[in-house]
């Protein structure tokens, strides 16, 4: 009990004294998992949508790898990517392994399918009348899906946060394809192991008490958003 | 049309904010990859123990080099490198080391510092191992009192080190109810150990460095068998042309120079009140802890 208020205070010592280090991690990991939800939500959401408002042989089966790709395990998703960004992996001329940018290539595959299944659902979960309300009012195609996508701006907030949440707080991929290289691709998860095997409970736990913070921060901001929508 | 257009626009935004976010870690991979990034896979122990904090910035700041320390344990560093993923090693497992470079691996293995492996366990010590001077002699009795034994089992350098002290003694652990494997790091392994009041074997480093929540007492030390012996290794660019044998080369020329080794030898003392790890460059394997 000590230990986790030493954390915590050395947690607000760090946060007020502006560590460099720990800013430096801290940034870093918001870029990583920013950049990595920002891919997944376009990739996730426009095959989200194109699943749900189109039929075709094979849809169940579609909506079922969808579904079971959100809980892909981070750690295969990690061994899948080193294999192939390793010198001797078909990827490996880019020669990224071991950085920020295969860190974001990691995030993006384990957050994608979650933004893509809750969007599907979004999509899906409106009332089905309204596509044909909305065409028959003129509009074009186009038109009809970002009407629906505003529509259903509710739980796609909610998938950000779900996506995001996801990746902020990964660790398995993000120290198999990173490596943890100091001032590099050392994020919050990462450096919390760390420093539970170097025996420094208390900086782990105040890294612990920061990417809480943070993720709570983000999600507060979005849920401002998203309740603000509603309201309206 | 006016809905179009915005999220026309909306979609060229986010690009926009992609680029912007992706261009900084590109930078960061450095300006030429080819040359300037170093590989390192290294134990736990090197790592966790502070002392790669210490030495690989004044080596990066000296060579221009960028160092990317992958700290994991032996057996997984020499997979690394048997499949030309990493162009250096720092590695603390003899055996394993001289295959590696038999088989054309790794190159110019050089010696670079030791320090022993201890064997630790609760203050009641009930299989009374304590002040036995062989370490087998040790386990034989830890074996016979059914006492926990919390093992490595990752494929380590003390992992490697302890499969073969019990070997010397003769006894077979492996799916013994008293003989428990975390697959873990050093130092969560010793966390283990401490919460089951079980013995481990540990290297002093990591046992110094963590001491202060480790209620364990060394109980053998001192055996010729314990010691723990670091080289370094290039990989071999002649199997993997895509190794970085300059760089692996600055980087080995580095660890045995003078400089690094008179850093070693003070490395911990203000800490810990003595060296964790005693610089051997030059040596022979045969002259050491005597």
């Amino acid at each position: 009990m000590e230990l986790i208020l030493q954390g915590i205070i050395k947690a607000f010592h760090l946060l007020v004294s502006f560590d460099p280090e720990v800013m430096g991690i801290t940034w870093l990991s918001l870029k990583i998992s920013g950049t990595a939800t920002f891919i997944s939500l376009f990739i996730g959401v426009s095959v989200g949508v194109a699943v749900a408002l189109n039929d075709f042989f094979g849809k169940r089966l579609v909506i079922s790898i969808i579904n079971t790709g959100m809980g892909l395990p981070p750690v295969v998703v990690g061994l899948f990517v080193t294999m192939m960004i390793w010198r001797s992996g078909p990827f490996g001329f880019l020669e990224i392994l071991y950085t920020p940018a295969a860190m974001i290539i990691a995030q993006s595959i384990i957050a994608t399918p979650i933004v893509m299944g809750i969007s599907l659902a979004a999509i899906q979960n409106l009332p089905p009348n309204l596509r044909l309300q909305i065409l028959s009012l003129g509009a074009s195609r186009l038109q009809m899906v970002w009407v629906l996508v505003k529509e259903s701006r509710l739980p796609l907030l909610a998938a950000v946060m779900a996506g995001f949440g996801g990746v902020i707080s990964e660790i398995g991929a993000s120290i198999m394809v990173g490596g943890n290289i100091k001032g590099y691709s050392r994020v919050l998860t990462t450096a919390t192991v760390m420093e539970t095997g170097k025996g420094n409970f208390d900086l782990a736990i105040a890294l612990g008490v920061i990417l809480l913070l943070l993720a709570f921060t983000i999600n507060f901001l979005l849920t401002q958003i998203q309740q603000r929508q509603q309201s309206r | 049309m006016k809905n179009l257009r915005r999220s026309k626009l909306t979609v060229l935004f986010t690009i926009a904010v992609l680029l912007a976010f992706c261009a900084p870690s590109a930078d960061a991979a450095g300006k030429k990859p080819e040359q300037k990034n170093i590989i390192l896979a290294t134990t736990t122990s090197t790592q966790d123990s502070g002392l790669l904090d210490v030495l690989i910035p004044i080596f990066e700041k000296k060579t221009g080099y960028f160092v990317k320390t992958i700290a994991v344990g032996s057996g997984q560093a020499m997979a690394m490198g048997q499949k030309g993923e990493a162009d250096v090693m720092l590695v603390h497992s003899p055996d394993a080391e001289k295959k590696f470079v038999e088989e054309g691996y790794g190159v110019n293995r050089r010696l670079i510092m030791h320090n022993d492996f201890i064997i630790i366990g609760p203050a009641d010590d009930p299989a009374k191992i304590k002040g036995v001077k062989a370490a087998a002699e040790a386990l034989k009795r830890i074996a016979a009192a059914e006492a926990l034994f919390v093992s490595r089992g990752d494929n380590s350098g003390t992992h490697a080190k302890e499969k073969a002290l019990w070997k010397q003694a003769e006894i077979t652990p492996a799916g013994q109810k008293w003989y428990q494997e975390t697959g873990l790091g050093m130092g969560q392994t010793l966390n283990v150990a401490a919460e089951k009041k079980g013995y481990t074997l540990a290297d002093r480093g990591t046992y110094l460095a963590l001491k202060k929540n480790i209620p364990l007492d060394i109980l053998v030390e001192g055996d010729a068998s314990l010691l723990n012996i670091y080289h370094v290794m290039e990989i071999n660019s002649a199997k993997w042309p895509k190794v970085n044998a300059a760089g692996a080369k600055a980087f080995a020329d580095f660890f045995v120079s003078n400089e690094t080794q008179k850093i070693i030898e003070t490395f911990g003392v203000d800490k810990f009140g003595s060296p964790l790890f005693f610089p051997d460059a030059g040596k022979k394997v045969e002259d050491l802890g005597k």
